[in-house]
């Protein structure tokens, strides 16, 4: 089952700078990305998700941020490109939906003005081409009055109405891989559907593919080809989608399949993972990070330094406890 | 006497148009929706994006203006003293942003964030304010080393969580939960949800629960209102709504609730274009001129719905 590399992540390590000293935020990730698929990348919050979207597309605040490791696009490394090579790929054959809109837009310039900047630096549109390719794009995104919409300020746009116009902009210059990192937050689910129809619908027209970053599983069993799981920094689980939904392995897998929302009901509690997650001056840095957080699990049972197995062609697992692991009754 | 009772509500904003600036016309961000809430009720607001939630949980807090409508409190008439004087009446009404980033002040630390309202209405010690500002951290599972660092240092659902913390510090009467655990995975924000029960039942506090995920919703809420263009399309109890949605509007949402299960896409995707079909053809039936909500009328005790 060869299958072309679109963009690849080696042993990615992103590092902040905390009270002087760096930690790991992400801790040695390597992801291949096909060519026209949808990789998920799920996790519990704080694990580092946003902070490897942000090391491919570079745009860290490197004063306070190291990363190391490679991550090649078109066996070119992002990571030690020159500003103009990156700049070109950046919301060219890249595009990056941020978590937070605002942080993606100037707060001073009008929404139809900004996804016309990105037309006028990746593209040969002349005016009016780029109104009318601005205008057609809210309107796909579902604004439901693209014409005001386009004259108004991030400010005057309610919370999913700036999330499309982000999404706008980043898919404005038909980019051959998108980074989503949690699209759809802010969308009720019809415009939801829309949305991640529009951007399954790019995907397909060119040939591209899409990281997409989301804590809701009901968008991952809808839209991804494979998943990634992960936990503190590290990747610890990766599998289709239909595998690891039928076959969830890693102890952290599991538990975050048992929150799900067959328990979003109107039951008194819901469930919880119990334990909670070290700040990342704390996290454990060696074994398990996750041993911790399952005490029942006895202790012979861990390994010391996991590994990742391949259980079936693809389906990766970190640790081997798989064999032993089961979920304790409400846990 | 109803906690908050909500009449009438209006609030537009002008659109400026041509190089003079001149107002050309308004935006009708919420054009009369009247509710009200109990103490230790939860009213669920859901609805399309744009439709104008936000909107009603600002005026609330008077971080808007109002065009027309009242707001009482307690039964006293707050609409016009709220964006004057807010401060007795700010200490009982909190509100969890939807922009979290940009609600947290970016030169302050964790600590002083979450203690500020502390700071503003109880006189506690150094000690035991930082003693309170770790529970809340714990609360919505955090450690207290991280109460020294800055907003930018945190992850999304890290910074939504302070939010959070913040928002309950004082305890207060009624807090407006503007999608507050929208960034959150299950397991957080299961933590988050249990907690906000838990004080619920303990000091019967009111949320006005304003969020897209109708699984949270349907957890969370005995009363739901359907919001669409600016106005309420239906309005009842939970089983009302999810066992007997009578708008279009509504129907169509709860079909688009994508399923857990990536063996039934393709049952999913049929659904949902069938009842977008069905939300076509019945359009005229339950919007006037295609686009306008009518007046809710009653069809049960408890369930009313926005037809002619
Ligand atoms: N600029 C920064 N300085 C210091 N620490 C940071 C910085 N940005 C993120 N972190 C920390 O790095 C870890 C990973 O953060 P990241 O934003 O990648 O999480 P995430 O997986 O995207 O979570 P969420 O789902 O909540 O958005 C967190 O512990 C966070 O506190
Ligand atoms: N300050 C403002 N100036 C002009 N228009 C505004 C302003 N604030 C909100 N609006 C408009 O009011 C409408 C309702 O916005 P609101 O934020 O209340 O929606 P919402 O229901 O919260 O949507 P979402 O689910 O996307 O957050 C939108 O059309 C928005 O563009
Ligand atoms: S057995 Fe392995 S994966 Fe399981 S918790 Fe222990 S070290 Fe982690
Ligand atoms: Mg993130
Ligand atoms: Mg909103």
């Amino acid at each position: 089952m060869a299958q072309d590399v679109l963009l690849q992540v080696k042993d990615l390590r992103t590092s902040f700078r905390v009270e002087g000293e760096y930690y790991a935020a992400v801790d040695g990730v390597n992801l291949d990305i096909y060519k026209n698929e949808v990789f998920a990348l799920v996790g519990e919050s704080g694990c580092g998700k946003s902070a490897m979207a942000l090391s491919i597309t570079r745009l860290h605040n490197m004063n306070y941020t190291r990363c190391e490791g490679e991550v090649l696009y078109e066996g070119k490394n992002l990571l030690t490109m020159t500003l103009p090579e990156i700049n070109k790929i950046r919301g060219g054959s890249i595009g990056m939906i941020f978590q937070d809109p605002l942080t993606a837009m100037n707060p001073l310039m009008r929404v139809g003005a900004q996804i016309e900047e990105t037309l006028t630096y990746h593209t040969n549109m002349n005016r009016s081409e780029k109104k009318s390719r601005t205008l057609e794009l809210l309107d796909q995104v579902g604004m439901v009055n693209p014409a005001l919409t386009y004259d108004q300020f991030p400010h005057e746009l309610s919370g999913g109405m700036r999330q499309r116009a982000m999404i706008a902009m980043a898919i404005a210059a038909k980019p051959e891989i998108i980074i989503a990192d949690e699209p759809t937050t802010a969308l009720d689910v019809t415009i939801q559907a829309q949305i991640l129809d529009l951007l399954d619908e790019l995907r397909g027209s060119t040939g591209g593919s899409m990281l997409l970053i989301t804590h809701d599983l009901g968008v991952v069993a809808d839209i991804a080809d494979r998943v990634a799981v992960m936990y503190a920094g590290q990747i610890v689980e990766i599998a289709t989608v239909f595998e690891l939904f039928a076959n969830p392995l890693h102890p952290y897998t599991r538990s975050l399949l048992n929150s799900m929302p067959s328990a979003l009901t109107e039951e008194a509690r819901l469930h919880t993972i119990q334990g909670i997650v070290p700040s990342l001056q704390n996290l454990p840095r060696s074994g398990c990070r996750f041993a911790e957080r399952i005490p029942w699990h006895h202790a012979s049972l861990h390994e010391e330094d996991p590994q990742y197995h391949e259980v079936s062609p693809g389906h990766f697992v970190l640790c081997s406890c798989y064999k032993t692991f089961t979920l304790k009754a409400g846990a | 006497m109803a906690l908050l009772e909500v009449k009438d509500l209006k609030v537009h904003f002008p659109i400026h148009g041509g190089i003079l600036g001149r107002v050309v016309g308004y935006v009708k961000a919420v054009d009369g929706v009247s509710f009200s809430i109990e103490p230790g009720q939860t009213i669920g607001l859901v609805g399309e994006s744009g439709s104008g939630k936000s909107t009603i949980g600002k005026s609330i807090l008077g971080l808007t203006h109002i065009t027309a409508g009242t707001i009482r409190f307690d039964g006293k008439d707050i609409t016009k003293s709220v964006r004057k004087n807010r401060s007795p009446y700010r200490k009982s009404v909190q509100m969890i942003f939807q922009d979290v980033y940009s609600s947290l002040n970016p030169r302050k630390r964790v600590l002083d964030i979450i203690a500020e309202p502390l700071r503003n209405f109880e006189n506690l010690s150094k000690t035991e304010e930082r003693k309170r500002v770790d529970e809340l951290l714990s609360i919505v599972g955090m450690t207290p080393d991280n109460a020294s660092k800055y907003p930018f240092e945190f992850s999304g659902g890290q910074r939504q969580r302070i939010g959070v913390a913040r928002a309950i510090a004082l305890k207060p009467r009624l807090i407006v939960c503007d999608e507050p655990v929208s960034a959150l995975d299950l397991s957080v924000q299961a933590q988050v949800l249990n907690h906000l029960k838990d004080i619920q039942q303990e000091l019967k506090m009111a949320y006005l629960f304003i969020s897209h995920d109708l699984g949270v919703v349907k957890h969370m809420c005995e009363h739901l209102a359907i919001m669409h263009h600016a106005r309420f399309v239906e309005y009842g109890t939970r089983k009302d709504i999810y066992e007997n949605a009578a708008h279009i509007y509504t129907k169509r949402l709860i079909a688009a609730i994508p399923d857990i299960d990536p063996n039934k896409r393709k049952d999913n995707a049929r659904n949902r274009a069938e009842i977008n079909a069905l939300y076509e053809k019945e359009l005229p039936d339950y919007y006037r001129d295609g686009y306008g909500v009518y007046d809710l009328r009653p069809i049960s005790d408890t369930h009313q719905v926005a037809m002619l």
